[in-house]
């Protein structure tokens, strides 16, 4: 179902779903600049949904403070069921390990192996020097990442390194060491976004396509109007640190949206 | 077919106009920053005038050299009677340089990475580990030399303590700036996975850091082993106590032929550093 959320807990069909994602008054400045001003949502499970919003109006900070990488000034954030106030750096580590992130650019180590990038996914659940290169990586976790590969369609390039492939092929990598997380939220910040058009979109194909087969849920900034229309099934519209739009994709309205890329650019 | 007659004109510049505002060609600067160049090119003069040779004293010194009598007259040609004791020593010279290169080499890591902002466990610590690299490079290796030869006694133990915390110092502050200028992104996808900082220093900083890390390596070796002579003349093992010996025995020829030999090795080293650079690099 695609219809907007509003409470922590929505009706999809005929079955009560706990959102994977649940934001209640989330606010954060920068230098006593406010950027997000007490910001309020939910994601339901399995659903793709859609970020957009004019530069800066912090779409970026806003992923970031989910898995508190930017830590908020208030609020509250419920992500797969945990509360994140007050988790211990233990348990922020588990808890991040349980949601994959996809960046604007791939931030793969260049100077590594395709496969040794895929399996440094491995160190959400597994520490020490078996997840750090696929030399020492135990069999059952280098058959998981040749598997991760082979799913992005790039198990042929599994000992190149990283600086050897193209922008799609590395951020395919990239997505394939997100799978290796064995996330079930998937959060990107414009994944597309250092791409050239038809890599771009291959990228964001192949990533809808994963999230659709192993039912996962994403939260994605998209910067392409095009994009948010063919790859989320909702879409939530950031400005002046607030929610200003929440739809459902099948009822967007192209111009309505364009308002929110014009400004972006 | 285009239509010509109906397009717009074509681009004109305007006339040429001398401009209402001409920069000046030089910056102009105060009375201190006048004040500040000439007391610099003062000290610079003086410290000339005081210390430097002068060139009589200079000539009359040179001329000295090549004299009949002179040193380079009797360091020629160079005695070459002892190679095979000069070669045992020198190459006691390069396993001293080569075991405090490799001890410096090891504790310089955890040391960069406690100085390195990003991988410090708190400021404090940061601000100690700097201050302690900041140390072992001040002072200079033989002054540690001297240190170690009153901690371990005479011999290339001593050497190799002092090359150790030298390269400390050296190479603990090129890996700590290599460290800080390794792309950070790779870095923040690995903590955003829920990698442990030890994870994230094996996996994205130091993969990111190797060619950097291999050159300041080599280029510690290669210091190691032109410093390494020198340690010697203070006691502390090596080539350079069998050069005083013969410095001070008048023994110029043999003098003569431990430099050439220690020339040798000092390009073979660099040589061969250069080459596993290139290779690894």
């Amino acid at each position: 179902m695609n219809a907007p959320l509003s409470s922590a807990v929505t009706l999809t069909g005929a079955t009560l779903v706990a959102p994977v994602l649940a934001v209640r008054g989330l606010s954060k400045a920068y230098d006593g600049r406010p950027i997000l001003r007490g910001l309020t949502f939910d994601v339901a499970p399995g659903q793709s949904t859609a970020l957009i919003g004019a530069n800066g109006s912090g779409k970026s900070t806003l992923l970031k403070c989910l898995l508190r990488l930017v830590e908020p000034d208030a609020g509250q954030m419920t992500v797969l069921g945990q509360d994140l106030r007050g988790l211990s750096a233990r348990d922020l580590r588990r808890f991040r390990s349980q949601v994959g992130m996809v960046w604007q650019r791939h931030n793969l180590v260049p100077r590594l192996s395709a496969l040794t990038n895929v399996v440094h996914g491995v160190q959400s659940r597994l520490s020490g020097p078996r997840g750090w290169f696929q030399a020492l990586a135990p069999h059952p976790v280098r058959d998981e990442a040749m598997y991760c590969l082979d799913r992005v369609g790039l198990a042929d390039r599994a000992l190149t390194r990283i600086d050897s492939l193209s922008g799609g092929q590395q951020q395919r990598v990239a997505i394939a060491r997100m799978l290796m997380q064995r996330p079930q939220l998937i959060l990107a910040d414009e994944p597309d976004a250092s791409l050239d058009p038809q890599s771009g979109e291959d990228v964001m194909r192949l990533l809808l396509a994963l999230v659709r087969q192993d039912g996962l849920s994403l939260l994605m900034i998209s910067h392409r109007l095009e994009h948010t229309l063919a790859f989320s099934d909702r879409i939530l519209g950031l400005a002046q640190g607030g929610i200003t739009l929440d739809i459902s994709t099948a009822r967007a309205d192209a111009a309505q949206l364009r308002h929110f890329f014009d400004r972006a650019e | 077919m285009t239509d010509f007659a109906n397009s717009p004109p074509p681009f004109q510049a305007p006339p040429f106009q001398p401009p209402q505002f001409r920069p000046p060609r030089f910056r102009q600067r105060g009375l201190l920053e006048y004040a500040a160049v000439l007391a610099v090119l003062a000290l610079v003069v003086s410290s000339i005038a005081t210390t430097a040779p002068r060139f009589d004293a200079l000539g009359r010194g040179v001329a000295r050299l090549f004299a009949p009598s002179g040193l380079l007259m009797q360091m020629f040609p160079p005695d070459f009677s002892r190679g095979g004791h000069i070669a045992a020593k020198l190459f006691e010279t390069f396993q001293m340089a080569l075991a405090g290169s490799a001890l410096g080499l090891i504790f310089a890591v955890p040391f960069a990475i406690l100085a390195t902002d990003r991988l410090s466990p708190h400021p404090l610590i940061r601000t100690g580990a700097r201050a302690l690299i900041a140390l072992f490079r001040t002072v200079p290796d033989l002054v540690w030399a001297i240190f170690f030869i009153i901690v371990v006694g005479l011999g290339p133990a001593a050497g190799v303590m002092a090359i150790m915390v030298d390269k400390i110092g050296f190479a603990g502050r090129f890996f700590a700036e290599a460290m800080e200028e390794a792309d950070t992104g790779p870095q923040d996808a690995l903590r955003a996975i829920g990698a442990s900082r030890l994870g994230i220093i094996f996996s994205a900083v130091f993969p990111a850091c190797l060619p950097s890390f291999t050159a300041t390596s080599l280029f510690a070796l290669e210091k190691s082993v032109r410093g390494s002579a020198a340690l010697g003349l203070v006691g502390a093992g090596g080539i350079g106590v069998d050069l005083k010996v013969a410095f001070d025995l008048f023994n110029y020829d043999e003098a003569l032929a431990i430099i050439l030999m220690m020339l040798v090795l000092v390009i073979g080293v660099e040589q061969a550093s250069g080459w596993i650079r290139r290779r690894l690099i």
